[in-house]
């Protein structure tokens, strides 16, 4: 590779994903989801089940192929050079499917084997005994999956997808199903793991979210509802939060708010249960009377019935608290 | 193609790992020989040649086959280890070729375990090898083909013994024209296109050392053919 070339890609950020889309059927489980995660960072893909969240991390893993819109990792196109953008990732996907029949060593050897490349500075037996080294497998190593416990099969998991020592790793609810010592040291590991890799982890949970990562995207019924550091989301912090409903689709509403110099923090359509209603969460510089009555006559003005106009606690617990989880009419529910 | 010898290797181990293997590598055996010496009649026609063993093999196949190819890949959707196999970078050819080459080293080993068979004749009586060879040679023409149309079976469902019968079903129905031909009224023409795709007709010409270019191409097509096929359903997946 020229160092050019690898300079370029240097500055790309690690996962870029732009307008991703994907239907089953009738099922709309991403419609038009962005996001882009710099090197270094541990990031949390939060949303209830049924987001679309596993949706999205198929996609970026190759496995899926998307409606619309286009992924990269590490500037590599996911499918124009899927062979480079899957070697850049590390992979542990939902519910950590393993051969239970085969032994950790063997399965260990054939996934070094599967995802070789060329100019690797390890050898098989080294890569394997850094991996059983950071996940702490020595003891069942030479034991068949399917006979170790569920945490140990865990870290099988994660000892496969750090086997060639990749930039990205994308964890798909990492800690789901496990006991709460398992998940303790679980976290444990992916903190660890976080130090020196970017990380991508879903999660249905909050409290994840909250131990290990420093940004959340929040999704939600297909969409990104929010996108932004933890400590600007929990913080109430600069500026001060304000919730606002309307009865017009969102991008109505963004074109009023544009003109208003608020930043919009989060924007999704639905609210109080009702498909063509819009709410959303703005922070604001001054908060005072001037303000909410300022925000309620530019609505007004252009045409839109306010429903609802309110300070709000902030913090992420609310915002994901606050999640419709009424599906509106005509896309599934959520479980 | 070392990704797929790697992933071939993996699915021999895979097999010795579950009864699959062993069931497989006793009852190929098993099952002809008990055809050839006791329903083949070997006995009371005291010839030493083994031209009711090959007549038998194909029918044997039809339900061995299918048996080798069913978990392949239906096990790997159901438990969802595929998704594991498709983050690796193997490219659609290498999981294609892979798998068939894993079951087609296992049917082999199961054919050699046959080898019995042979040899007892050839210890009854003189044996002329010439055609043993030529049949062993059609017999994994013949497999590999059963094993691509088993493996696209397989490749269709997430349940390894919906993909067995369908397997059986369809090689079974491979088997029929020479089979019922004989005892139904069917005009010649009908009969030499339905013969023409019949693996067992196509079979005996190999079997008999005769290694003509029809039959030999027709195993190749067949067996290419269902690995495209297989290729496709897996690119496919991706456009759920
Ligand atoms: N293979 C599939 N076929 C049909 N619907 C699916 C399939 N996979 C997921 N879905 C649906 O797509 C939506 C998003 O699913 P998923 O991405 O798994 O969400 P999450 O991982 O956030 O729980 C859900 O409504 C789910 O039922
Ligand atoms: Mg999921």
């Amino acid at each position: 590779m020229m160092s050019t070339d690898s300079s370029a890609r240097a500055e790309q950020p690690v996962v870029l994903a732009d307008g991703l889309a994907k239907a089953y059927g009738e099922v709309r489980a991403l419609q038009g989801v962005s996001f882009s995660i710099p090197a270094g960072s541990v990031v949390g893909f939060l949303g209830p089940n049924g987001a679309g969240k596993t949706t999205a991390i198929k996609i970026l893993t190759g496995s899926l192929a998307a409606d619309a819109g286009r992924a990269s990792i590490c500037g590599y196109d996911v499918e124009r050079d899927a062979q480079a953008a899957r070697a850049s990732i590390g992979y542990l996907p939902e519910n950590n499917p393993l051969y239970p029949e085969m032994r950790v060593d063997r399965f260990l050897r054939f996934a070094w084997e599967a995802q070789r490349t060329d100019g690797q500075s390890e050898t098989r037996e080294q890569a394997i005994e850094r991996v059983v080294e950071a996940t702490g497998l020595a003891m069942v190593f030479r034991r068949a999956i399917g006979n170790c416990s569920k945490g140990y099969r865990q870290r099988v998991g994660f000892a496969q997808a750090l086997l060639h020592d990749p930039p990205l790793l994308i964890l798909d609810e990492p800690t789901n199903g496990l006991d709460p010592l398992q998940v303790v040291e679980i976290r444990e590991l992916i903190r660890q793991l976080g130090r020196t890799k970017t990380v991508l982890l879903t999660t249905h949970v909050l409290p994840e979210v909250e131990a290990l990562a420093d940004r959340v995207v929040l999704i939600h019924q297909g969409r990104k509802v929010a996108d932004d550091s933890l400590d600007r989301l929990s913080a109430a912090g600069e500026g001060r939060l304000i919730q606002l409903s309307v009865q017009a689709p969102p991008a109505a509403l963004e074109a009023v708010l544009q003109g208003f110099g608020a930043e919009i923090v989060q924007l999704r359509p639905g609210a109080f249960g009702s498909a063509d209603s819009t709410r959303a969460l703005l922070r604001v510089e001054r908060f005072d009377a001037a303000q909410l009555a300022a925000l309620s006559q530019a609505v007004q003005e252009a045409g839109l019935a306010l429903l609802e106009l309110a300070p709000h606690a902030g913090g992420l617990e609310s915002l994901f608290q606050g999640l419709d989880r009424h599906a509106p009419v005509g896309e599934e529910a959520v479980q | 193609m070392k990704r797929a010898l790697l992933l071939a290797r993996r699915e021999c181990a895979a097999a010795f790992d579950s009864p699959i293997a062993y069931v497989v590598l006793a009852t190929l055996p098993v099952l002809t020989a008990l055809f050839f010496f006791v329903l083949g009649g070997f006995f009371a026609e005291g010839r030493a040649d083994l031209r009711s063993f090959f007549a038998l093999l194909p029918l044997v196949l039809i339900l061995i086959a299918p048996a080798i190819t069913m978990r392949m890949w239906a096990e790997e959707r159901r438990s969802g280890t595929e998704e594991l196999l498709f983050s690796y970078p193997f490219r659609v050819r290498d999981l294609v070729l892979g798998k068939w080459l894993g079951a087609l080293a296992l049917l082999a080993l199961a054919l050699l375990a046959t080898g019995l068979v042979p040899l007892t004749v050839a210890w009854l009586g003189p044996l002329d090898w010439g055609p043993v060879w030529g049949g062993y040679l059609g017999a994994l023409l013949l497999g590999g083909a059963c094993l691509a149309a088993g493996l696209f079976l397989s490749a269709l469902t997430s349940n390894q013994i919906v993909a067995w019968l369908l397997g059986v079903l369809l090689l079974a129905a491979l088997n029929l024209p020479s089979l019922l031909l004989p005892f139904v009224p069917v005009s010649s023409g009908t009969a030499r296109v339905l013969l023409a795709v019949d693996l067992r007709e196509r079979f005996q010409g190999l079997a008999r050392g005769v290694l003509a270019f029809g039959d030999l191409a027709y195993f190749l097509g067949f067996t290419a053919l269902f690995l495209c096929l297989m290729g496709l359903v897996l690119e496919n997946r991706r456009f759920r």
